[in-house]
């Protein structure tokens, strides 16, 4: 059983000219392996802006309410003491423990939502289709599950035309 | 991307990516150097000093330093700012200029902060040890307890615990996300099963997909933009341990922002002296050009240039307020009986960056290297300064005194520069010391002949 075909270029200029010509064709890439972020690539296989963006500013917002009202709890509630005659609810001096929460919180969300988003973490077992990919070759990976010999064949011939080496049928 | 013509490139020696690769992980393969013994065996013998050191003060307590009554903070509080200052320079290298869009710092960003991490480590040491009982010092951390008691949030020394810890987990994760593509060429690259398994485990089974890339940088810019504000408040808090007491000399608004700078500047001077020697013992000089050199030096002239006028607008300061305490304070800094100690931090931190004003200066790496260790001298004096000059004279001449550290608390400054540099070493034989990444990115706007990279 075929499941996916994979071809390679050894240039992000060549791959994103490539790209364009497969993707004109009507073929979908399921995935493209880069050394590196290369500039231009998700417009071209249209991926939408993050947004874990929205992760960290929730867990921002988070944090600072839960460094906050942590503060103002033990002060005016669970432990209220009188250092040198200051307020018990004394806000300017709650900012920096807030602060320092809320960035803590946002930094931490971010990156565990990063993670669990691209199943990245220890231990993961994602394929790894070239071992090239992390030095200088830039691989696309076409889903091809089910489809017929004849489709395939013509899958080889677009990816061929389009400038990409080393195809490969993979199960 | 249109880049000026004149503009000299980042990377030289017309590279293509796999030479990339392989130029930056050869530190980590084979056997290492002589050099890297005859280092590590320096440094670790530092290392033991301060171990030695840290047994006398926990086994004996604070009696075996020099402190006395009126001096109660002196080198442990100076070793701590010192420490957390030059962390400063990693976060500014891969925060600020990330999101100032420098290319250059891709060179240098890996390296400068893991010397962050390892300096907060160095840094948090001072603090923890210097309550004496060192058992004891989750004690101020807030965490319910049988006394049903609360740490003191309107001390800046708690402010403190929260902005050190979060400053090194958030620097942590930074470099540790930054780090999960290059562990990937690390693994791949990896010759022996056990290699291969360990950085298989540590990459986290990074693919390089452009899902994963497209994230990977929207992680690294909104982290940038944490950092970058986390970064001037962790200072500005250490700063806040001063600035809100009423000791002349330490009660001045001027603080944050001079502490600040006074971070950065330090830091850099830190990074300068690692990567002069890093570059050529790693063979990394065509990625660790002069032109990096030359840009951490005009960043050292700025922020020097900014310590400098801190300086004298302190001593101004201490004139125009008309308060006794504060101008005696100064007057006593400068010709009072440390004033040895000032003038070194003057001569070493106002007048020595100024030279990179010279191109001949800032693009030499005897003259640079030079500079940057009495920038590091000078920094530490600097905070020696602040710590002792204005605690040994207090309002009580009656109490006057002077503070001199014993061997227990040389050990320990001197072992945490030992263990600084076993760190460092162990670090550029366990991960590539330069962004492999990052560096592939900028290859081909601003390596060497430019459009040459892709043909092998």
């Amino acid at each position: 059983m075929n499941n996916y075909i994979t071809a390679y270029y050894s240039d992000e200029e060549d791959l994103l000219k490539g790209l364009k010509q497969i993707i004109s064709k009507g073929l979908k890439v399921n995935d493209v392996l880069t050394p590196f972020p290369v500039h231009g690539l998700d417009k071209v296989i249209g991926l939408r802006r993050s947004r874990l963006t929205r992760v960290a500013f929730a867990g921002g917002a988070i944090g600072a309410l839960v460094g906050f009202l942590f503060q103002a709890w033990v002060f005016t509630n669970a432990y209220p003491i009188n250092f040198g005659g200051k307020p018990f609810f004394a806000v300017p001096s709650f900012i920096p423990v807030t602060f320092e929460i809320a960035v803590l919180f946002a930094a931490f969300a971010m990156v565990f939502g990063f993670l669990i988003h691209n199943k990245l973490g220890p231990g993961s077992k994602n394929i790894i289709h070239d071992e090239r990919v992390t030095d200088d070759r830039f691989l696309i990976v076409l889903d091809i599950k089910g489809e017929a010999n004849d489709k395939i064949k013509s899958i080889e011939t677009i990816l061929s035309d389009a400038g990409a080496q080393g195809i490969t049928i993979k199960e | 991307m249109y880049v000026s013509p004149i503009r000299e490139p980042l990377i030289r020696g017309a590279k293509n990516y796999s030479q990339v690769t392989k130029d930056i992980l050869a530190p980590m393969a084979g056997t290492p150097s002589k050099y890297w013994y005859m280092g590590i065996t320096l440094a670790g013998a530092a290392a033991l000093f301060g171990a030695w050191a840290t047994f006398m003060t926990v086994y004996y307590g604070i009696g075996t330093w020099g402190l006395n009554k009126t001096v109660g903070w002196g080198w442990g509080i100076t070793n701590f700012v010192w420490w957390v200052g030059i962390g400063h320079a990693g976060t500014f290298i891969s925060a600020i200029l990330l999101l100032f869009r420098q290319k250059w710092r891709t060179s240098i960003n890996r390296s400068a902060e893991a010397m962050t991490l390892i300096a907060i480590a160095c840094a948090g040491f001072f603090p923890l040890i210097h309550m004496g009982r060192l058992l004891l010092g989750f004690f101020i951390f807030p965490y319910p307890n049988t006394r049903a008691l609360w740490v003191n949030f309107n001390s800046p020394l708690l402010w403190d615990v929260f902005a050190i810890s979060t400053y090194f987990l958030v620097s942590l994760i930074f470099w540790y996300v930054g780090l999960i593509p290059d562990i990937g060429t690390v693994r791949d690259k990896a010759k022996t099963k056990i290699r291969k398994a360990i950085y298989g485990f540590l990459s986290f089974g990074w693919t390089g997909s452009a899902k994963h890339w497209s994230r990977h940088e929207t992680v690294s810019l909104i982290l940038a933009g944490l950092a970058a504000p986390l970064v001037l408040s962790v200072h500005t808090i250490v700063s806040f341990d001063f600035a809100t007491s009423v000791i002349p000399g330490w009660h001045t608004t001027i603080f944050p922002p001079y502490f600040v700078s006074g971070a950065v500047f330090s830091g850099f001077a830190m990074v300068l002296t690692l990567l002069i020697v890093a570059r050529k013992a790693l063979n990394l000089e065509e990625y660790i050009t002069i032109n990096h050199i030359e840009s951490m030096n005009k960043v050292i002239i700025v922020t020097g240039s900014i310590v400098g006028i801190a300086y004298i607008t302190e001593f101004f300061m201490a004139w125009y307020s008309g308060v006794e305490y504060e101008q005696y304070a100064f007057m006593n800094r400068a010709f009072g009986p440390y004033a040895w100690a000032y003038w070194i931090m003057m001569t070493c931190n106002v007048i020595t960056p100024q030279l990179f004003w010279f191109k001949k200066i800032r693009t030499s790496l005897v003259a640079t290297f030079i500079i940057s260790i009495f920038v590091n001298i000078g920094m530490w004096f600097e905070r020696f300064v602040i710590v002792v000059t204005s605690l040994h004279r207090d309002y009580l001449p009656s109490s006057w005194t002077m503070y001199k550290p014993t061997i227990v608390e040389v050990g320990l400054y001197v072992g945490t520069i030992g263990l600084f540099f076993t760190l460092f070493l162990i670090f550029i034989r366990v991960f590539p010391v330069i962004a492999i990444a990052e560096v592939k990115s900028v290859l081909k706007s601003s390596g060497d002949n430019k459009i040459n990279a892709h043909h092998e």
